[in-house]
């Protein structure tokens, strides 16, 4: 821009100091220094917890008939049934390992190839560029639910086809993201250094380009797994996700609502699951945007 | 500026066109004989015969797809398989209902979150700020229909039955049952709004920080004119994409929220086609809701240009 | 040309200004940004605040006004204006006496003005009497020499240059007809010529006001001009304060001398002279055009560069200079003519070089805090390219980093450091260091000092000439003509895209011929050093053979 002096040069000006200036803490202690953060990370380790080690303590399993359907409580089964009488605590427990193990697939997925496309795009410029955003804009025009509804109605509900589907709609947003931030790196002068001594494009994009974005990179990351948990839930309440008679937290949403007013409680427990797990998930993606911030800009706060 | 326009503009017909190949080619264009396929075990001879001719599978895929857009091009999308409609008859007065949802949502909720977001950056680091903070970060995480149930369970369950649980009302148009409004129109809003009050904050934090408003300062004016001529018009600027993108998921968020609450709208509608595999219904929900998001993206880009004095001015 | 002083800065005439023992603190660490500074300012009288980055003169400028930046606050001391105590006063009191007692001109107009705001808006609402503001609006702008008309005053900002929109932001800081004005460096950025301009509407418009101002800049040789008494300042406080004469030709702090002796000055006589044999040229530019798509910004550029010898480019912002330095490197692309390198044409693209060639051609960037990668230690910031440049293994790679480290006078210890650990100073010496330890025949160095201070600009000047001595060819490409007279043997003069003067830096200078370079010399603005000599003066007349010092017109631009 200007010719300006361009930052504090602080103490500097004085004789040299031998003793060298602390590094700044990185990404996540410094984001582990908010107090959102911890919370975050109770909340979302307390739901992971349940989802991993819930099938190993569960009183009954997770199709087993146990008494009336959508009593609020019997013996054995403290949250009461579901709408055909098996035990809600146990589904509650069983509930959760398969929409984490999907939402964390599609997340990392989406977020993998949104960067690798979002890398190319902003530093190679040019056609590539422009057909990759291109492409972006109209998966854009596709809400994420809106696609996965699109394509299951076709195809049928499949696993496979959730992580696939949410990973593909999450992958032109992160490129998004991930093109602005390498546009603000190629601009500087250390990625014109190596190009001047012919450093090949590739090892520039992965040694120059990649450590640099790594902050909008695990923000990115933290977003997407919030929004893959919301949209495997929303899946399953609508019956497009996981099919009877698996449990899903989703799915005994959309199996119990009906009921909502009989036997709160098989719709409260995964709705409670479901929104504990994205507000600890977005705490801690909030924690760590906030630190990048701070570390981008080289500032505290 | 005009040429800037007519450049978005071609883009937004280039989108929308595209649009149209990947929701045909997704629906009809499957491998194999498209009509099994979604027929699926309900095929009998005539019900197979009846849609290969309505879908036109008898042409070539790219013939196909000619006859279909042009037929969408003038509104006609086929007959609805399962109710025997037309489609766009079908899909009218639902299209309205969804369309009033989501207008009040959207008159409701970006007025708050814009004053919401200004108020919270003029108390920056204090109490209500931090509690705005925490609020809009908890509720942004919640997906749409986590709200809308927490509302349910609130609102409609116990002691507290103040709204029905789900849309009963009877024909006419929706507003006429405000009662029945409530639940849905407050869930969409509260699902809409953090993301606009967030960025409000932030955009009127950096406005706020700038040279500009500290010269507007020492020039010694009033604090109510440096906020309202000088801080304010400039904030907004970045917050309409924001806005715009809200909208525009409004699209798409009002579908779980439908079928939540049975609100008859196309949400609901688009459930309902996909439980009956009926194609012609789907290909149309999925092309008017990406059709509106990118109408609304369009105009904000629009309104974008036009509002920034740069663009405005310079290319005369 | 220096201004004349009268040697009575306890003259007692009403101060315009008078402020005691004022403390700034950041919260909320506590530290003490400026602490207990003392000055006043009497009316008409112009203040001139020097100091380099991180002194607190920003701090101690916007604490004129009674303002703060966020999380610092202003806890001891007292500003009076004229009979005001600013910081006793109500909000509502402090602010009456913004723009009517005390003005602020800010250093950066571009940002400082609302870009949603037409000119009229912005002007009319810093005017507080309403009777007759439109005329009084177009009074101020004839004075400040822009054009009064509704046309004018219907524009945005983006619409002006930088001259122009610095000259707006001084209308809007006279239209009050306040006591004093603040200015904080308001020339940054703009090219000589322009900063002439500014200046002189400053002088002319404090003296038609009878307004007293505090200059704030970090240039001597702008404030050793304009000002009639000059503070410097250092970490917080002021360490020397008196007339300016007094403070060029007998400073009494050591931090004011070692400021003064680092200011490089302009050498209009003499100047160095280039060994008398012919030597083969390492770089030949011949005929070279360059552009970005379809404008052309460089027309038949002919250079040569010979072994020692440094060859100085000098242009203001959009001459070009960037262009052709990144042209004969390899990175930018679109350019046509002959770059030849020890007898071989240079190809466009550093692609499409051999290996050889990019390692005997290095470049040094502008801005050292975005130059290294702050995510690698310094150590693999210097090995990574000379293992590329010298195709893989490094054999010895403690001893490379050693070396190279030790001919940019670092330290061996830095190795480990990463670039957040480093001063600006510290940072360019690694570019050089990281230059260097593959041993090239050119050194490209593209403003290598502009972003930093000068005390550190001496240090890294200095450094290139030992380099220099060692037989290394320079391409110093910089906007800055005192500089050049210290460091170059040659210099080409570059405006909108043409050299329109080429030769050895004495003859240049000296005798300048073309009227471009002619009015380049008289804009700068320019003051007599006549205490001890400067070590960065004295090496480079060591190394002439028979002119011996002259302290001529020593001038010395931003």
């Amino acid at each position: 821009m200007s010719a300006a002096p361009v930052k504090s040069e602080s103490a500097a000006t004085g004789p040299a100091e031998p003793a060298a200036k602390p590094r700044r803490a990185g990404l996540f202690r410094t984001a582990w220094g908010f107090g959102r953060t911890k919370v975050g990370v109770v909340l979302t380790a307390a739901i992971v917890l349940i989802a991993l080690f819930g099938p190993y303590i569960s009183p009954h399993t997770d199709t087993a008939l146990v008494a009336e359907p959508y009593v609020t409580s019997a013996d054995g089964s403290p949250f009461g049934t579901d709408y055909l009488g098996r035990d809600v605590f146990s589904r509650f427990l069983y509930g959760g390992q398969i929409l984490l193990l999907l939402a964390a697939s599609a997340a990392l997925f989406g977020t993998l190839a949104g960067t690798v496309l979002g890398i190319v795009a902003g530093y190679r410029r040019g056609w590539l560029d422009e057909l990759i955003m291109r492409t972006n804009d109209i998966l854009l025009a596709f809400p994420q639910l809106i696609a996965a509804l699109l394509i299951m109605s076709i195809i049928g509900p499949q696993a496979w086809l959730i992580v696939v589907i949410i990973g593909v709609t999450h992958m032109p947003r992160v490129a998004r993201v991930i093109r602005e931030a390498t546009l603000r790196i190629v601009e500087q002068d250390f990625v014109k250094s190596a190009e001047a001594i012919g450093v090949p494009r590739w090892k520039i994009m992965v040694r120059e380009i990649l450590p640099n974005v790594t902050s909008p990179l695990l923000v990115e990351l933290g977003l997407r797994l919030t929004y893959s948990i919301g949209i495997v839930a929303v899946l399953g309440f609508l019956g497009m996700g996981l099919q009877p008679p698996d449990a899903d937290w989703g799915l005994m949403i959309n199996e119990n609502r009906l009921a909502i007013t009989v036997q709160p409680w098989a719709v409260a427990l995964p709705v409670a699951a479901v929104a504990v797990l994205t507000i600890g998930a977005n705490l801690i993606t909030d924690g760590l945007s906030r630190a990048s911030i701070g570390i981008d800009r080289g500032v505290e706060k | 500026m005009i040429r800037l326009i007519i450049n978005r503009l071609f883009f937004g017909l280039v989108t929308l066109f595209a649009v149209s190949l990947i929701v045909f080619l997704a629906t009809q264009a499957l491998p194999g004989d498209a009509a099994s396929a979604i027929l699926g075990r309900d095929a009998t001879p005539e019900r197979l015969t009846a849609l290969r001719e309505q879908l036109n599978l008898g042409d070539p895929v790219a013939v196909q797809y000619g006859k279909w857009l042009l037929a969408a091009l003038t509104l006609d999308f086929g007959t609805s398989f399962a109710s025997g409609y037309p489609v766009a008859e079908y899909l009218a007065p639902r299209l309205s209902n969804s369309l009033w949802l989501m207008a009040f949502a959207a008159i409701i909720g970006t007025p708050l979150a814009l004053a919401l977001g200004s108020f919270s950056a003029m108390r920056r680091d204090r109490g209500v700020d931090h509690a705005t903070s925490m609020v809009t970060l908890v509720l942004a995480s919640l997906p749409e229909f986590v709200v809308g149930i927490v509302l349910i369970l609130i609102f409609s369950t116990g002691w507290l039955s103040l709204f029905p649980p789900i849309f009963a009302g009877g024909s006419g148009a929706v507003w006429q049952y405000p009662g029945q409004l409530v639940l849905p129109v407050l869930t969409l809003v509260i699902a809409v709004s953090p993301p606009i009050i967030r960025m409000m904050r932030a955009s009127m934090i950096e406005v706020l920080e700038s040279e500009y408003v500290q010269q507007a300062r020492l020039k010694g004016l009033p604090e109510k004119t440096v906020i309202r001529r000088h801080a304010a018009p400039n904030a907004i600027g970045p917050v309409a994409q924001v806005i715009a993108l809200q909208l525009a998921w409004l699209a798409g968020g009002v579908v779980a929220i439908e079928y939540l609450f049975r609100f008859p709208g196309i949400g609901l509608a688009l459930m309902d086609a996909i439980d009956a595999r009926d194609i012609p219904l789907i290909q149309a929900v999925v092309l008017l809701i990406a059709g509106v998001y990118i109408v609304v993206n369009l105009l904000a880009d629009i309104v974008g240009l036009a509002a920034n004095p740069k663009v405005r001015v310079s290319a005369k | 040309m220096s201004t004349s002083t009268t040697d009575d800065h306890r003259s007692d005439e009403a101060a315009a200004l008078d402020i005691d023992g004022v403390t700034v603190i950041g919260r909320p660490s506590d530290v003490e940004i400026i602490s207990g500074i003392s000055l006043s300012v009497p009316r008409g009288r112009i203040l001139g605040l020097v100091g380099e980055s991180g002194s607190g003169k920003t701090t101690l400028g916007l604490a004129l006004l009674a303002h703060c930046k966020r999380a610092t606050e202003i806890t001891a001391g007292s500003i009076r204006i004229g009979t005001t105590d600013l910081l006793a006063g109500t909000a509502a009191e402090v602010r009456a006496l913004r723009g009517r007692g005390v003005a602020y001109i800010p250093q950066s107009p571009a940002s400082a003005l609302n870009p949603a705001l037409r000119l009229r808006t912005q002007l009319r609402e810093a005017l507080f009497e309403s009777d007759d503001a439109a005329a009084r609006v177009r009074e101020v702008l004839r004075e400040v020499a822009l054009p009064d008309d509704d046309a004018f005053l219907d524009r945005y900002p983006h619409q002006l240059s930088g001259g122009q929109q610095q000259r707006v932001a001084i209308a809007m800081a006279f239209i009050g007809r306040p006591d004093l004005i603040v200015l904080d460096e308001p020339t940054t950025g703009l090219d000589v010529t322009t900063q002439a301009h500014v200046l002189a509407t400053i002088r002319s418009m404090t003296r038609t006001y009878g307004t007293a101002g505090v200059y704030i800049s970090h240039d001597m040789a702008v404030v050793a001009d304009l000002a009639d008494e000059i503070a410097v300042m250092y970490q917080g406080e002021v360490v020397e304060r008196g007339p300016g004469s007094r403070l060029l030709s007998a400073p009494e702090h050591p931090y004011t001398m070692q400021l003064l002796r680092a200011v490089p000055l302009l050498k209009t006589d003499g100047g160095d002279h280039p060994a008398d044999e012919a030597k083969t040229p390492v770089l030949t530019v011949r005929g070279l055009e360059a552009g970005y798509g379809r404008t052309n910004v460089l027309k038949d550029i002919d250079i040569e560069v010979a072994p020692g010898d440094c060859v100085a480019l000098l242009g203001e912002s959009g001459s070009g200079k960037t262009t052709l330095s990144r042209s004969i490197v390899g990175l930018h692309h679109q350019f046509g003519g002959e770059v030849v390198f020890d007898g071989a044409q240079l190809a466009p693209s550093s692609y499409r070089r051999t290996a050889e060639q990019r390692r005997r051609v290095q470049y040094i960037f502008q801005n050292p805090y975005e130059a290294l990668n702050p995510r690698k230690r310094v150590r693999d910031l210097i090995l990574q390219p000379y293992a590329h440049l010298t195709g893989g293994k490094v054999a010895d790679p403690d001893s490379v980093v050693a070396t190279a480290l030790e001919r940019a006078a670092l330290p061996a210890a830095y190795g480990e450091r990463f670039p957040e650990q480093l001063s600006g100073g510290e940072r360019q010496r690694v570019c050089i260091a990281r230059a260097i330890a593959t041993k090239p025949d050119l050194l490209i160095c593209d403003e290598i000092t502009s972003a930093l201070d000068v005390s550190v600009q001496a240090e890294i000047v200095e450094l290139l000439r030992n380099l220099q001595n060692d037989g290394m060819a320079l391409l110093f490409v910089t906007h800055n003509i005192a500089l050049v007279s210290n460091i170059a043997q040659y210099v080409a003069i570059l405006n909108s895209g043409r050299i329109v003067e080429y030769g050895p830096v004495g003859t240049v200078l000296s005798d300048p011929q073309h009227e471009y370079t002619r009015a380049l010399i008289a804009d700068t603005p320019d003051f007599e050093l006549t205490f001890a000599d400067s070590p960065m003066h004295k090496s480079i007349r060591a190394a002439e053979k028979e002119h011996t010092a002259v302290e001529g017109g020593t001038k010395r631009p931003e």
